[in-house]
């Protein structure tokens, strides 16, 4: 088996109210990208702090680059994290808050330049950090988690707040920093952007591992289906009750109908709905992606 | 270890330094410097008195050897409630922008964070009182000429060597606040809960239980403080003072190192 940046074992977080973290059980291998991903509420941060020291497991255990997470001060040096956003002090500009950190770290104060070029706020270091906007406070506090040069990164939701032109810069920084050698994890909202960078994958729901592997087994477990529309949206059920006769799972959802099946079963499908006098306006054969996926293992469907 | 404490005092440093805070800081200390000192000296002749809660403040012994510390060591109390506000504010900000995390991050030693964190704000605290004793007593001395006060005996061996011990009495004192706010901010979480709790604490609830039942200052936290920078008062002595101050100051620490060092940082 590959080294492990991350391993955990039967990890568990129980609060007052309920468990947040259920024996959660999954790996991810040295150098790749992992995607981490589940509803809200799911436990996601949770387990996030839970690998950073923040708070103690009530069960269970980890280990992050070969040292158990009941000592964060073995393995910190070397992790980068941004948690559930940026924080950093609003009176103080880009560079500062960096500063603050680097001197905490031990890390050379010549990296905070850099790394601000690095992420695109070279103009804007010398700004109070209370003038930045969204994006920018994102940049910030992805620069934070460089700092220590990382070989393992753990970014919580990295592209909040970005456009379009920062998402893609996020994600060809995440790819470099991988191919150099550095092993990304990475929760996000945004499963098309996951599915792209993304290697390996965690996948929680109600704080317990629905998932752990490589993106691939994930999709080969998987089965293509097709979007199904109809002209009068009162038929989608009647097209769900053909496929299911026909032994096809399907179900609705924001008014087009998902029905398992491969693409050849596409016209078959056709044939019996014109035979039952529905017009189909859309049937457009899918393969298994990740957000199809997603709603698919966590039920959680809109 | 050290290296680590090190490198969180200079990190801390970066923060407080910044200028709305040292100079704003700083600007407070004058202020009140320059108005009690001013006070002690201007109304000198007044029959309502110069000196605190009415006390008559003579020109005999003003001329004293203690007589340059008159006004330092008056002005204790406010320094300590400005220190108290600061470090409260100071500590529990981190808690409410949520920048607790990222130092855990880079400093998973929690308690290393704390000393260090102690330690520049010990230093902040010097400075608070080694500007209040330079802008008292030199304004004590300029003013003395003006009311007939003699400073002869001001910057004497006497005169030097109560200034050394006000200035420590009045440095413990400041600390012994800032701590008592640090503790706070903690606790509270929040700079506004902690801020309000400690001041309303200080400045409200103590006077009143204090007029009501006098005897109870010998035993209240911020009386105790007080007391010790003015170095003991007739019934309150120094040796009192600074016991029991140390005593409260110590069992905060040790409730707020054991809360910060065991409790989840979820925010």
């Amino acid at each position: 088996m590959a080294e492990l940046a991350i391993a955990v074992t039967d990890l568990s977080k129980k609060y007052d109210s309920g468990l947040a973290v259920s024996h959660t059980n999954f790996q991810v291998p040295l150098g790749t990208i992992c995607g981490f991903v589940g509803p809200n509420g799911a436990g996601k941060t949770t387990t996030i702090r839970m690998l950073l020291g923040l708070i103690s497991p009530t069960g269970g255990s980890g280990e992050i680059l070969g040292q158990s997470i009941s000592h964060p001060d073995k393995y910190l040096s070397q992790v980068g994290a941004m948690i559930e956003g940026p924080a950093f002090y609003p009176a103080l500009s880009g560079a500062e808050n960096l500063k603050v950190l680097a001197t905490l770290g031990g890390f050379p104060i010549e990296r905070v330049d850099q790394l601000l070029e690095q992420v695109g706020l070279a103009e804007r270091g010398k700004s109070k950090y209370k003038t930045y906007s969204l994006g920018m406070k994102q940049r910030l506090g992805i620069a934070a988690a460089l700092l220590p040069n990382p070989k393992l990164l753990i970014l919580d939701e990295p592209t909040n707040g970005l456009d379009p032109e920062g998402i893609q810069e996020i994600r060809q920084l995440l790819r470099k920093l991988a191919d150099e050698g550095t092993t990304v994890f990475v929760s996000s909202h945004l499963l098309s952007e996951l599915e792209i960078i993304s290697e390996y994958l965690v996948m929680l729901r109600k704080g317990e591992v629905v998932f752990a592997g490589a993106m691939q087994d994930l999709f080969d477990a998987q089965q293509p289906f097709m979007l199904v529309k109809t002209e009068d949206a009162s038929d989608l059920a009647k097209v769900i009750s053909i496929a299911e006769s026909a032994g096809h799972k399907s179900h609705i959802r924001d008014g087009v109908a998902h029905i398992e099946g491969p693409a050849e079963w596409a016209g078959v499908l056709n044939k019996l709905a014109f035979d039952a006098g529905i017009l189909l306006t859309q049937l457009s054969p899918q393969l298994p992606n990740l957000e199809e996926t997603f709603f698919e293992m966590t039920g959680d469907q809109k | 270890m050290i290296g680590s404490i090190a490198r969180v005092y200079f990190a801390e440093w970066r923060k407080l330094r910044r200028p709305t805070l040292l100079l704003g800081t700083i600007g407070a200390v004058a202020f009140f410097s320059v108005l009690i000192s001013s006070l002690l000296f201007l109304m000198i002749d007044s029959p309502n008195g110069n000196g605190d809660r009415g006390v008559r403040i003579t020109r005999e012994m003003l001329s004293l050897s203690s007589g340059a510390t008159q006004a330092f060591s008056s002005i204790g109390n406010l320094l300590g409630i400005i220190a108290l506000c600061v470090f409260a504010a100071q500590t529990a900000q981190e808690y409410s922008l949520g920048t607790l995390r990222n130092l855990l991050v880079r400093q998973p030693g929690r308690i290393r964070l704390l000393v260090g964190k102690l330690a520049s704000m010990k230093v902040f605290a010097l400075i608070m009182t080694l500007v209040s004793a330079v802008i008292t007593i030199g304004v004590s001395y300029v003013l003395a000429g003006g009311k007939d006060v003699d400073t002869a005996l001001w910057f004497s061996a006497d005169g030097r060597l109560e200034i050394a011990k006000t200035l420590l009495n009045v440095f413990l004192s400041t600390l012994g606040f800032g701590i008592i706010g640090m503790v706070l901010g903690i606790l509270l979480r929040s700079p506004i809960s902690s801020i309000s709790l400690g001041v309303l604490w200080l400045l409200i609830v103590e006077n009143i239980v204090g007029a009501v039942k006098s005897s109870t200052l010998e035993w209240l936290p911020g009386s105790q403080l007080a007391t010790v920078a003015v170095g003991g008062t007739e019934t309150i002595s120094y040796t009192h003072a600074l016991s029991l101050s140390g005593l409260y100051v110590g069992i905060a620490l040790v409730i707020a190192t054991a809360l910060f060092t065991r409790r989840d940082v979820a925010n």
